[in-house]
């Protein structure tokens, strides 16, 4: 009896606070309709921001291309930018760009997959729980670090080898640019090997597959559109690497496939111009929009061509 | 696929105890300090369905899996005492734990096709058994997906991903998976607990048909599933074996009192 009564009196007590508190209704839709107004304006920032800079590139992109034939540019071996008779071929940018990513992938691809199939598939909890860190905390390194470790170690390591080799080439911060990209690509495909369901290694190992076989012809097929994600943010973050190659590469702008000599990348080239005394309006200056959109048209290419292949050979489970 | 049809086991020649093909004895089984499986003694016969009955808990699972070792992928997992498989120690470490699962299959309670198509979930197999020939392959697969009762359905979309199919079919289709490389045995852990009525009977009456040609042990929770398709039934508790003989006999004339308790639906 006496509990029914409290049970009532703290009843009635929460409807009419309840219906006081409704009453402030009109403030509280006020709040729900003005935030996602707000939010999306906050989200504008980085897409204008965006849309500004594709912009800006594409104008004076546009100014440089008055300058210079469209042809000259994408077809020209030579790059001579602050000689009496400048010469604006973009193609040995476009050659180092390709030759130290490729480099770097050769070294982190492998590097980075055989990590990744150990920890998701071999290493025990523990060690996993210990190594990821580690792992992802190398990729905390700033470039510029990797860069002098290129430029004053790497490269006279590798002279003991290849005495002919020059003091600044693309091969030595290429391998660098590779273990730099290590830890992204081991830890981004291990995440995607490590969320295919353990329904699925069961069903393999059932049927009398060794563990190899398990990750090789399961495990892998069916994170490989993460794992492609995976390479072509390496891809990407190889391109568009700088610090690196400006300080180990130099910046002789050859035209040439000898990985021990110089060679400038698109960045590095950037770097150099901007950094140096190019004039506001001059040929040289306009080159710098020329060679950076060259750079973010490159990049979408690949992200284009990577979602085609993750998509293609998606197994979806 | 060798299909055996002459041999038609009548009740009489059950009695005269067929071959066994699996023979435990005094087994024990910890994960870590949990003693889960408690002096376990359980022959299994050929061509038989055996069904193991018991709560959840009651470490039914755990000794399906221990037949095929799959029990080892939980770590701090412990044994004594043997399995023998056609006379020979599976618990021995030495023994290749990949030829045990080439001949015996497994079907979990949840499908798990791999996300291929139906085709490479069928040839997964014999692929990694070695088997390369694109036309022997075909014939497997047809004859895996006759086998699991599911070729009409599926013959026109062979290249189609599994994961496109309903549940029940992907169970059938995990079940053509075990077929592929003709096992001697077929693990079925709660094969249709997922499933919902009408493919539950498709797999029961595939079971049915199975067993002309593979040993079968099955898990189930649900016991008219035990007394429609089981040959002989175990009751198991608290990773003990209660109570094991003639399916019959064990829903009829139930020895113990736990079992007509449990049989009876007073617990569990």
């Amino acid at each position: 009896m006496v509990d029914n009564n409290k049970e009532s009196t703290s009843t009635v007590r929460v409807k009419s606070m309840i219906e006081k508190n409704r009453q402030k209704q009109s403030f509280r839709s006020i709040g729900e309709k003005a935030v996602p107004n707000l939010l999306l304006g906050i989200a504008m920032i980085s897409i204008l921001t965006t849309i500004g800079i594709v912009f800006v590139l594409i104008s004076e992109t546009f100014e440089f291309f008055n300058r210079v034939s469209i042809v000259e540019f994408f077809t020209g071996t030579v790059l001579r930018p602050l000689s009496q008779d400048p010469k604006f071929g973009i193609l040995p940018l476009i050659n180092g760009t390709i030759i130290s990513s490729v480099i770097a992938m050769v070294v982190a691809g492998p590097i980075g997959m055989m990590t990744a199939i150990y920890l998701s598939e071999y290493a025990s909890d523990k060690a996993r729980r210990v190594l990821k860190p580690v792992l992802e905390l190398l990729a905390g390194i700033p470039t510029i670090v990797y860069g002098f470790f290129a430029f004053t170690f790497v490269t006279p390591f590798l002279r003991q080898f290849i005495p002919e080799m020059s003091a600044t080439n693309i091969l030595a911060p290429g391998l660098v640019m590779g273990v730099m990209i290590i830890p992204m690509i081991a830890s981004l495909s291990e995440d995607a090997m490590n969320s295919v369901p353990n329904a699925m290694r069961e069903g393999a190992l059932a049927l009398g597959s060794t563990k190899l076989e398990v990750t090789f012809k399961v495990i892998i097929p069916a994170a490989f559109s993460g794992i492609v994600a995976a390479f072509v943010l390496g891809i990407s973050r190889a391109v568009g690497e700088t610090m690196i190659v400006a300080i180990a590469s130099g910046s002789s702008k050859n035209f040439t496939f000898d990985i021990t000599q110089s060679m400038q990348t698109m960045t590095a080239y950037v770097v150099e111009v901007a950094g140096g005394d190019a004039s506001r309006g001059s040929t040289i200056y306009y080159s710098l929009y020329a060679v950076a959109m060259t750079l973010f048209v490159f990049t979408l290419l690949m992200n284009i061509l990577a979602r085609y292949i993750a998509r293609r050979f998606r197994e979806e489970y | 696929m060798k299909f055996v049809t002459d041999i038609k086991n009548t009740r009489q020649e059950e009695k005269k105890q067929p071959t066994k093909v699996y023979d435990t004895k005094d087994l024990n089984l910890w994960y870590g300090n949990t003693h889960a499986l408690k002096n376990v003694n359980f022959p299994i016969y050929e061509k038989e369905v055996t069904a193991i009955i018991g709560p959840s808990g009651c470490g039914k699972s755990t000794f399906l899996k221990t037949l095929n070792r799959m029990v080892e992928l939980v770590p701090s997992v412990h044994t004594s005492g043997t399995i023998e498989y056609r006379g020979e120690n599976i618990l021995d470490p030495n023994f290749m734990v990949e030829d045990l699962r080439t001949k015996v299959g497994m079907v979990f309670q949840k499908p798990n096709p791999f996300p291929k198509s139906i085709y490479d979930n069928i040839a997964y197999g014999p692929r990694i058994h070695g088997i390369k020939d694109r036309k022997i392959l075909d014939d497997i697969v047809e004859s895996s997906l006759r086998g699991a009762a599911i070729w009409n359905e599926v013959k026109d979309r062979l290249k189609e991903n599994a994961y496109g199919m309903s549940g029940g079919q992907q169970q059938r289709l995990c079940i053509a998976r075990a077929l592929a490389i003709e096992p001697d045995v077929i693990l079925m852990d709660e094969p249709t607990s997922a499933l919902d009525p009408k493919s539950t009977l498709k797999v029961e009456e595939l079971i049915q048909e199975l067993k002309k040609d593979f040993s079968i042990v099955i898990v189930t929770h649900n016991m008219q599933q035990a007394a429609r398709i089981s040959d002989r039934t175990a009751f198991m508790l608290n990773g003990e074996l209660i109570e094991y003989d003639y399916t019959d006999d064990i829903f009829q004339h139930p020895k113990d009192e736990r079992t007509e308790d449990y049989i009876t639906g007073r617990f569990g």
